[in-house]
């Protein structure tokens, strides 16, 4: 037996780094067999579009959520034990507060860079949440969550609650007044609980409000579990859409089978690792010059304190503005109190949301009754009721957020905000599906003007006079890439139940569960404009009816070969 | 990501672009071979394959590339600046200030020039990084075959068989004794997990239902905690007021903040024929001097806004609006019962004085509140 290993392959005459990693890859395969997993995942193809960097800014923000953090909790106390305050900010001597308060004070004014991390770190959070939930939208407008992608769709919902989750527990901890009053609302909400909401509240808070364990107890979960969560739940994302591989636009050369892009190294890691820096970058520059949560001006947490047209963080907003919209209702049973004004808003309301979004994958594959793998994205407008009601749970979001900031927008409308309330308990009822409507047959006009521009060209704002005085608009031919793309989506069409019975009169079991779907799928894709089909192209272009033969001759041959090489 | 099958996945990318141009990545032959087309007898238009959009300015044009390259470097370069900038930022911008006047202005100029450094720093590191790869580097555009990710038929019945194997192997579907009373035993697992968490804090008791409001007990001015005699408050005029025996309270421990957070009490005065006392609580105000608590019954933000000709009392948070000539009422918003009003009374100094304790819990409702 030999004791030395043959060379390192392939690294003769080659530059001294290439050398040097080259070892580094040697020494691990020797260990692991590194290089059979490298040899066919380092040239990975990921495809390129603007929409994909959403989910990498979401990625991005949270790494910096977990550099920033460590930074502050090398400062911040999470004590709720009062001390009388004698530190760099002047106004606050000789105040007793707690030493989370305090805290927080010294590590913004009496350390270098704190005030930074602090300003990062919330901004962060903003960015990240917002990131996280651009990218859910996209995801569900271009039907990325259909099989096989449904698990990741449930692990970005479930990244979703803990994102939000997280975001409130840091807002909490340093103890001033407006964690306080966040706090406070918690508590509200937790004593709405049937049966066992006083005792939970005790048990959470220690006793009574506020008490002097929360801060300590919602520590260790923001530092440590839902992050802990968040990473692993974040690494499994990361797997499986390695593993899956990225999804891509329709187009030429692109189909369900392949995946078109750029390999992994270099191109991506020096797109997505120079974004990463770039995202840092974005963030610094705004922790650097717009001020965000300036705790010293809302002073320390007093419970019988609050001060006038405060809102949460962006991502509470929703939720604070169902509690505001809500009419005041209680149920009184047997001398019992169920206060549906704060359970409806606080623990109803975001089941209602949550238990659907959480679900839409398998209700749609309900629905189609489509099993396949999908690795093309859907345009938003060839599914308009997907679409839509992706619309409409955005409008019913946004008219809650709006009813979070009601006396905000009180101040700036110049009117009285029972107005604003009363008009948003209306609407938050009547527009979102009026949105769906409207939303439905925007996209079945767009699908009509693709269908047209395949058939007939694009517009070309050129009008031709006739010798006979006729005025014609001259349309351009697509190129073969473009008709393509255009017709690039699958036809979907309703499905039909079978016959009530078979011809020998006995009926068909499952003939209602048909029934139901046909009619689900008639809901679905009832309306949709089908793409033209071959026939009805080459109708166009025979007899003479179509557009582009009315433009000059030369335009007419040309048509002709676009079109006809496409058909070959 | 290591799964069985993942020997067969190599050798499954083809190159798109083919022989169109020189770009067949010759480091990584498995990536040729042909596109496969798709087209469906009912489509109009078949695929027409992969489009190569040609090659980049910098690739054709070397003074380009030559130009990129400097740019590129020159964002590197200048990150490099910034960094070192950012430590004399750290270094110059001291926030030590003047004991008397407090030192904001100098954390706001330390912050500033250490967010814009370090900011332009990690920019140019990522563009620099983007535009390299834009640019220069030479990757082609690839297409890479999948596919499907079911396992295959023979693996999955293998799989099938394996587990059937294991679980008969067990004798779990026959050793119903065993099986069940393992379920059992894990069924009543959780409850430790929950019992154990006991201890998180003590059970309500009657704490909800009391506060240290009592007969005789003094009102004090908040923050000043000075008595007061009717005589000193005006017509229309609002003060925050907590018991006397608040004061009784230790500094330290929660005590204190718990009585904040349940007993603080608004105390206007308005022209006794304004208010519309219910039965029973004509002699809880005097002379028009009236208490109400300050904790919203909807979710327990202090309610400080207050509109002295209406009488109405609004709360920041929720803006549920109560009506303080009313008993309370809830006149808008969410909140769903009125303020609990705390009876007042005049002692023998002529000092303000409660009643009594409230009459009802303060603060948002519980499920059991109406039983108390």
């Amino acid at each position: 037996m030999s004791t030395t290993t043959p060379p390192t392959p392939g690294t003769n005459g080659a530059h001294p780094v290439v050398k040097s990693a080259g070892r580094v890859v040697d020494f691990v395969d020797q260990r692991i067999t590194a290089s059979n997993w490298l040899k066919r995942n380092m040239r990975k193809v990921f495809p390129d579009h603007w929409s994909f960097l959403l989910g990498e800014i979401a990625l991005y923000s949270f790494i910096l959520l977990l550099l920033s953090g460590v930074f502050l909790t090398l400062w911040f106390k999470p004590s709720m034990a009062h001390v009388y305050y004698d530190g760099a900010y002047v106004p606050m001597r000789g105040i007793l507060i707690s030493e989370a308060y305090a805290s927080t004070l010294d590590l913004s004014f009496e350390v270098r860079g704190g005030l930074l991390m602090r300003q990062v770190h919330h901004w962060s959070t903003l960015v990240f949440l917002a990131a996280m939930s651009v990218h859910m939208l996209r995801i569900f407008f271009t039907g990325a969550f259909r099989k096989p992608r449904e698990l990741n769709w449930l692990i970005g919902v479930l990244l979703l609650v803990l994102g939000v989750a997280n975001g409130f527990t840091g807002y909490s901890l340093p103890d001033d007044l407006l964690s306080g009053t966040g706090l406070r609302i918690i508590e509200g909400g937790v004593l709405a609980v049937p049966v066992v909401g006083t005792y939970l509240s005790y048990f959470i808070f220690g006793g009574e409000y506020p008490g002097e364990d929360i801060i300590s107890r919602l520590y260790p979960i923001h530092i440590l579990l839902v992050p802990g969560l968040i990473l692993a739940l974040v690494v499994a994302h990361l797997m499986m859409i390695w593993y899956q591989k990225h999804t891509h636009w329709g187009g030429a050369g692109k189909t369900d089978e392949n995946v078109v892009g750029y390999p992994f190294f270099p191109i991506y890691v020096a797109k997505a690792g120079g974004f990463n820096f770039i995202v840092f970058g974005f963030i610094f520059l705004m922790a650097a010059t717009i001020q965000v949560n300036p705790l010293w001006f809302w002073g320390p947490y007093d419970p019988s304190q609050v001060t006038a047209g405060t809102q949460p963080d962006w991502y509470v907003g929703f939720l604070d503005g169902a509690l505001r919209v809500m009419p005041p209702w209680e149920l009184d049973i047997f001398g019992y109190n169920l206060t549906l004004s704060v359970l409806i808003p606080a623990l109803v309301l975001p089941g209602l949301i949550l238990v659907p979004l959480a679900l839409y994958p398998w209700l749609e594959q309900k629905v189609t009754g489509d099993t396949r793998e999908h690795h093309v994205l859907d345009r938003p407008r060839n599914v308009p009721v997907r679409t839509g009601l992706g619309v409409a749970f955005i409008v019913f979001y946004i008219l809650l957020w709006i009813a979070g900031g009601n006396d905000f927008f009180a101040t700036v409308l110049n009117m009285p905000v029972n107005w604003i309330s009363r008009f948003l308990q209306f609407s938050i009822i009547l527009m979102p599906p009026l949105a769906f409507w409207i939303t439905k047959r925007i996209c079945l006009g767009l699908q009509r003007r693709d269908r047209d521009k395949v058939l007939h060209g694009r517009e070309t704002g050129t009008i031709m006079v006739s010798p006979s005085g006729e005025f014609t608009e001259r349309h351009a031919p697509l190129s073969v890439g473009e008709a393509y793309a255009l017709t690039a989506h699958e036809r979907r069409e309703p499905i039909e139940p079978g016959p009530a019975t078979d011809p020998n009169g006995i009926p068909n079991p499952a003939y209602k569960r048909e029934r139901r779907q046909a009619r689900l799928s008639r809901f679905y894709f009832g309306d949709v404009v089908q793409k033209p089909t071959r026939e009805e192209l080459e109708h166009t272009h025979h007899d003479g009816h179509g557009e582009i033969t009315e433009g000059d001759t030369r335009d007419q041959s040309a048509a002709g070969d676009h079109i006809a090489s496409g058909q070959q | 990501m290591s799964t069985p099958n993942n020997e067969e996945m190599s050798g499954e990318a083809t190159s798109a672009v083919q022989a169109r141009d020189s770009h067949v990545p010759v480091d990584h032959p498995e990536q040729t071979g042909e596109v496969e087309r798709r087209s469906t007898s009912a489509d109009p238009i078949p695929d027409p394959g992969f489009h190569d959009p040609g090659p980049r300015y910098t690739d054709v044009e070397p003074k380009a590339a030559k130009r990129a390259e400097r740019q590129i470097a020159g964002m590197f370069i200048l990150a490099s600046v910034f960094i070192v900038a950012s430590i004399a930022a750290y270094i110059y911008f001291g926030i030590d200030g003047d004991e008397a006047t407090g030192n904001i202005g100098e954390v706001q100029a330390s912050n500033f020039a250490l967010g814009i450094t370090l900011g332009m720093a990690f920019l140019l590191i990522g563009v620099g990084a983007v535009q390299w790869s834009r640019a220069l580097m030479t990757s082609p555009e690839i297409v890479e075959k999948r596919k499907p990710l079911r396992s295959q038929d023979d693996v999955r019945e293998d799989t099938l068989a394996s587990f059937n194997t294991g679980t008969e192997e067990t004798g779990f579907g026959r050793r119903t004794m065993i099986r069940n009373s393992l379920l059992g035993a894990l069924a009543l697992l959780p409850l430790p997990a929950i019992v154990l968490l006991r201890d998180l804090g003590p059970l309500p008791g009657d704490t909800k239902e009391n506060t240290v409001w009592a007969e005789g007990v003094r009102l004090l001015t908040d923050v000043t905690y000075q008595p007061i005699t009717p005589e000193q408050m005006e017509l229309g005029q609002l003060v925050n007021v907590m018991p006397a025996t608040y004061r009784d309270l230790p500094e330290h421990g929660p005590d204190r903040l718990n009585e904040r957070a349940k007993s603080p009490v608004m105390l206007i005065r308005m022209l006794p024929e304004e208010i519309l006392a219910a039965e029973g609580r004509d002699n809880w105000h005097v002379d028009g001097i009236i208490a109400y608590s300050k904790i919203c019954t909807h979710v327990g933000c202090p309610i400080s806004l207050y509109e002295r000709t209406t009488h109405h009392m609004l709360c920041p948070c929720h803006q549920s609006t109560f009506d303080l000539a009313d008993n309370g009422k809830v006149i808008f918003g969410p909140a769903t019962r009125p303020l609990p009003q705390l009876p007042l009374a005049v002692d023998s100094e002529g000092y303000l004085v409660a009643q009594s304790d409230f009459t009802e819990p303060v603060g948002p409702s519980y499920w059991e509140r109406g039983t108390r």
